[in-house]
Order: structure tokens, then C-alpha cells, then sequence
């Protein structure tokens, strides 16, 4: 068999024994359900206000939005996370010394993440589905659409998340990342429409996939009314694709370049220098 | 499981396809430092190698250029054939690496995690040398039988330890490489790895250049000892030739009438003739203990830094300018 074949079928087993070892870590369900509970909290909550000028419940609208948002939070944070604490441990040295390795360790993270990304959309749209009236979900192309967007979305954010994942000194510092990422949540119409923001912060959050992904899953899963809500009251199917196209791009051509600096400086005395350093931070 | 009897004395001269490691003037600057500075050494095919050094004489710098991990400054180097800076994906194939874990693949169980990893080097294997290794036979050599469905995270470190040689050599590397392999191993397991060594270096062919810090090990396991020390090699040979070559010196202990006595001679064999000749079958609970690896070992590195101390100190003061 052709090796380079092999490594990526070794990368999706990987990705499906790490998807699965998730269902059996009390930390890892922790994360998938905690976010879960709260965010059809929070949407519960602002279930009986309504969008401005449309009647339409506020928490159904947040639906659609947040599900986009986890898209580019699984694709950003946590890609850069597991290679942050991966690259710290010694699981990338060790892919680095078998034959393929490295291909094959890409393949799983991508599986991996993108399957993880999958479960938490499932554990907010179902039991959304039950607690709000309104949504779109019938025709195919709604799904199509949830589908299409999930996957330009991950394509987007992926690379990106991978490339930050290498620059980060180490997985502590990640936590740098949650405070621009919150700041980019709140301002990119995931729980209240963008256009009720100032002009200047709607040209910051069109700058970013997240909005995009919000604008795309609204788009897939909200009633044709909604669009008055939007920018230019329209769903910009082509502009989404284009701003999201655009990320996957940059993200594309960057992260191969960060993603071998990163690795080919990987060796056994620099796992263990910062080994020496985490256990003396623990002591 | 004891293979050690299998082994075979390496003497002679041998062919020179056999070579599979050969460094020539290698050289690594770290900024104004040198840390290795004309290395020179060859390793054959079968053949256990120890790579002994103080702290910081750069062991690990010289294994990880090898194994192709860390780009080096000057000289050649050529393992399997191949320069490490160039070697591509079925170079890496021939190979295994022995890291240190620490807490990697915490999740993964210990069969899951091998036959995984085992996957990787199916397209490379031979008919001499069928790849990867059998999972569960390699869990047995590295005596991991009982503990292979439980989690990586729930091993205790000596288990964790012998996972990693496993992974080391779950592709049948033709050299492998272990840096400090050993270290937090209780004195069973040693003996165990020990064997799992010489089976390996013996049935399988394979070179072995492992770094080590205990000597004895060093003395029971490798066929030949490379004393790195100031940036190159300062011995290469068998540890019985360096043990001969250093010591002029034995030591001489005996009772007699329920007294202890020590005696340090240069010819051993003379003062325990004259010993019996003298006191005769009073001479009790004989022993003659010759110089060990560890004298040997101190007593090269110690004529060696005497012998360039002003240098170091000068390329120390260098460095610190």
C-alpha cells in the first residue's frame, strides 16, 4: 500500500479512537455537556424577547447563531489547545519519529475535532428543537445548508486554529486566546442582531469567520422573515462563502509553514526541557 | 525470558556493509560554544554501543542529530546509508526512537495505542524483516501482558518506561536509539530490559547506541563503549580492552585468624602467590577485585579534564566574553 495512503487511514482510526475515548472521559463529557446546558440556558432565558422589529422570539434566533459559534470555537480554540498541550507532552515528538507520523497525527487531530465539533452542535440543536417554535428545519436544504456551513467553517477555522496552536510558547498561555475570541463573540450578532451595533463594530466583526458562521447557520435555519434582521436584509450567501473561502485560504497557506517550523524543532531534550518547566510550576 | 546466552563475542575486523552508523568530524555550535567538535565513531549492523559522557558533554545533542531530530553544524553523519538531515519517510521507517514520555496518549490503551502506532510502518515492511511487530508478542517481550487494555494514564512509571521501548521498536527498527533508557527502573525490570536488549541486537540484527548513566549497565550490555568527553570521542573500544587499558591497578582482600585485610597492588598475581607462600591455608575469603568500567570510566574523564583543563577554561571565558 501506498505509504502516504496509510498514514491518512492511520489519521481518520486515529481521529475515531480519540473521538471515542472523549465519550469515555468524564473530563472530556464534562465539556461537551456543560456548554451545552448552558447556552439552552441563557437561550431559554431570552426566549420570550423578541428580535427588534420582527416578533420573532430573540432565544430562537440565538439558536442558529451559537451553533455557528461553536463551529469556530471547536475549529479555533480548541485545534490551537490540543496541539498546545501535544506538542508539550511529547505526542507530536512522537508522531515526528514514525514514518508518516506527522501526516497521520494532522489527519486524527482534524477528524478528532471535527467529530467533537459535530457532538456539541447535536447536544444544543435537539434539545433546541424541542424548546423553541419558529425554526426552519423541515426542507432538505435546511440540513444541506447546517451541513454545508458546519463544513466551510471548519475548513476556515481549522487552519488557523492549528497555525495559533504552534505559535503559543505553551498550553498555559492558550488562555490568552479565550479573551479576544469572547470579545469577538459578543460583537458578532451570536445573541443579539448585529445591526442594532454601531456601524465601526460591524465592519470588526465582518472581519472575522465568526460572524460568518452565525450569518450562515441563521441563514440555513431561520424562517425567510428574519433576513429584516440582517445586514442589507440579506442572508449574502455568496459574500459568507467568499469571507469564509477567504479564511480558509490565508489559513491554508500559513499553517503548513508554522505547522513544520513548529515540528521540526521538536526533539526529545526540548519535551523535556518543558517538562522540567510544567513540574516545577506544579512544585 | 533470557536470550543473553545467545550472544556472540564481536571481535575483528568487520565488512564494511555492516556499518550503520558512521560520523565523521561532527560538529554542533550552540551560539560561541562548540559542544561536539570532531566526533568521530562508526556502529555495525547487531552491534550494542554505549555512548557514556559527563553532564552536558553533549550525548544527547549527538543522539538526536542521528536519529535526524536536530540539524547539525559541521561534519558527516550517514545512519542506514543516509544523512539524518535529508533522511525522508522510509529512512524514519528503519529507525526507532526511544522517548522519554512523560504524559502523552494518557487515553490511549496500551494495545490500542501500539497497534496504532504499528499501523504506520506496514507499507515498509521486507521479507527479512516483516513490519510492524505483532502487538500482543510485543507486549509480552516488554512484559506489559497483564496491563494491556488498561490506560496509559493508570501505568506506573516503570510500566510507562517499558511502553516506550515498545514503541521504540514496534516498527523492527534496524537502529534504535535510547537516550537514558533506564532510568526508573527497579533492578527487575532492568534485567529484563536487559534481555529484551541482547535479543534484540542478537536475533534481530539490530544496532543498538543507547546513553546511560550507570555503568554497570553499560559494562553488562554493550559490546563496545564510546567516552564522550570535551566535545569528542576520548575511547572507543570493548569494556573489557578500556578496563585493561586503564588499570595497572587491582585490589587484594582476605582474611586471616577472623581479621580483614585490603591491599592495593600492581601484580595481583605475585602478591597472592607471595600471599600463600607466606600464611598459607589461613588465607581466607580471597578476593581480588580488578580496576571496574567505573574506575576505568572516572579515571578517563578525570585524565582528560587535567590534561585540558586550561583549554576548557579558556573557551569557557570565550563564551562568557
Amino acid at each position: 500500500m501506498n505509504p502516504t495512503w496509510n498514514a491518512i487511514r492511520s489519521g481518520l482510526e486515529r481521529g475515531v479512537i480519540e473521538l471515542r475515548q472523549t465519550f469515555t472521559t468524564a473530563q472530556d463529557l464534562w465539556g461537551y455537556l456543560f456548554p451545552a446546558v448552558v447556552l439552552l440556558v441563557v437561550m431559554t432565558v431570552m426566549r420570550d424577547s423578541e428580535v427588534p422589529g420582527t416578533g420573532f422570539s430573540l432565544g430562537a434566533m440565538a439558536l442558529p447563531s451559537v451553533l455557528g459559534m461553536n463551529v469556530a470555537y471547536g475549529g479555533l480554540v480548541n485545534i490551537a489547545q490540543h496541539l498546545a498541550v501535544e506538542r508539550e507532552d511529547g505526542t507530536l515528538l512522537r508522531a515526528k519519529a514514525v514514518p508518516g507520523g506527522m501526516l497521520g497525527y494532522l489527519v486524527g487531530k482534524i477528524v478528532g475535532i471535527a467529530g467533537a465539533v459535530l457532538v456539541s452542535l447535536v447536544l444544543v440543536l435537539v434539545p433546541g428543537m424541542f424548546l423553541f417554535d419558529g425554526l426552519a428545519l423541515t426542507g432538505v436544504g435546511t440540513w444541506l445548508g447546517l451541513l454545508g456551513v458546519v463544513a466551510l467553517g471548519l475548513v476556515a477555522t481549522m487552519p488557523i486554529g492549528a497555525a495559533l496552536g504552534s505559535l503559543f510558547p505553551n498550553a498555559r498561555s492558550i488562555g490568552l486566546l479565550f479573551l479576544p475570541i469572547i470579545g469577538l463573540i459578543a460583537i458578532s450578532g451570536i445573541f443579539y442582531p448585529v445591526t442594532s451595533y454601531p456601524e465601526w463594530i460591524q465592519w470588526i466583526a465582518q472581519a472575522f469567520p465568526i460572524y460568518w458562521l452565525g450569518l450562515g447557520m441563521r441563514s440555513a435555519l431561520l424562517p425567510e422573515a428574519l433576513v429584516a434582521a440582517e445586514i442589507g436584509e440579506s442572508w449574502r450567501h455568496l459574500e459568507t462563502l467568499a469571507a469564509l473561502g477567504a479564511w480558509a485560504v490565508v489559513g491554508l497557506a500559513v499553517a503548513p509553514i508554522v505547522l513544520r517550523r513548529m515540528a521540526r524543532r521538536e526533539s526529545g531534550s526540548s519535551v523535556a526541557a518543558r517538562r522540567e518547566k510544567a513540574l516545577q510550576r506544579v512544585a | 525470558m533470557s536470550v543473553s546466552e545467545l550472544g556472540t563475542p564481536r571481535t575483528g575486523s568487520r565488512p564494511h556493509q555492516d556499518v550503520t552508523i558512521e560520523v565523521r568530524g561532527l560538529r554542533m555550535r550552540y551560539g560561541p560554544v562548540d559542544v561536539l567538535n570532531g566526533v568521530e565513531f562508526r556502529a555495525y549492523r547487531g552491534e550494542v554501543v554505549a555512548l557514556l559522557g559527563p553532564n552536558g558533554a553533549g550525548k544527547t545533542t549527538t543522539i538526536e542529530i542521528l536519529e535526524g531530530f536536530r540539524i547539525r553544524s559541521a561534519g558527516e553523519v550517514r545512519v542506514l546509508g543516509v544523512d539524518p538531515a535529508r533522511g525522508g519517510e522510509s529512512w524514519r521507517a528503519r529507525l526507532g526512537v526511544v522517548l522519554q514520555s512523560w504524559r502523552d496518549h494518557g487515553k490511549w490503551q496500551v494495545r490500542e495505542l501500539l497497534r496504532h502506532l504499528g499501523s504506520f510502518y506496514a507499507p515498509y515492511s521486507t521479507a527479512e524483516r516483516g513490519r510492524p511487530w505483532d502487538t500482543d508478542e510485543l507486549i509480552a517481550a516488554v512484559g506489559l501482558t497483564e496491563h494491556a487494555d488498561k490506560r496509559v494514564s493508570r501505568l506506573s512509571g516503570g510500566q510507562r518506561r517499558r511502553l516506550d521501548v515498545a514503541v521504540g521498536i514496534v516498527g523492527k527498527p534496524e537502529v534504535l536509539f535510547l537516550d537514558e533508557p533506564t532510568a526508573g527502573f527497579d533492578p527487575h525490570s532492568r534485567r529484563d530490559f536487559h534481555d529484551l536488549v541482547h535479543r534484540l541486537a542478537d536475533l534481530d540484527d539490530t544496532t543498538i547506541l543507547l546513553t546511560t548513566h550507570d555503568l554497570d549497565e553499560a559494562d553488562k550490555l554493550a559490546d563496545r563503549i564510546l567516552v564522550l568527553a570535551g566535545g569528542s570521542i576520548i575511547a572507543d573500544d570493548s569494556p573489557d580492552a578500556l578496563a585493561r587499558r586503564m588499570s595497572t591497578g587491582a585490589e587484594v582482600r582476605w582474611t586471616r585468624d577472623g581479621e580483614r585485610f585490603v591491599h592495593s597492588t600492581t601484580d595481583a598475581t605475585a602478591f597472592v602467590r607471595g600471599l600463600f607462600a607466606e600464611h598459607g591455608d589461613t588465607v581466607a575469603d580471597l578476593e581480588v577485585r580488578r580496576a571496574s568500567l567505573e574506575d576505568t570510566y572516572l579515571a578517563l574523564v578525570h585524565e582528560f579534564e587535567s590534561g585540558h583543563g586550561d583549554a576548557v577554561i579558556r573557551s569557557f571565558e570565550e563564551a562568557a566574553r
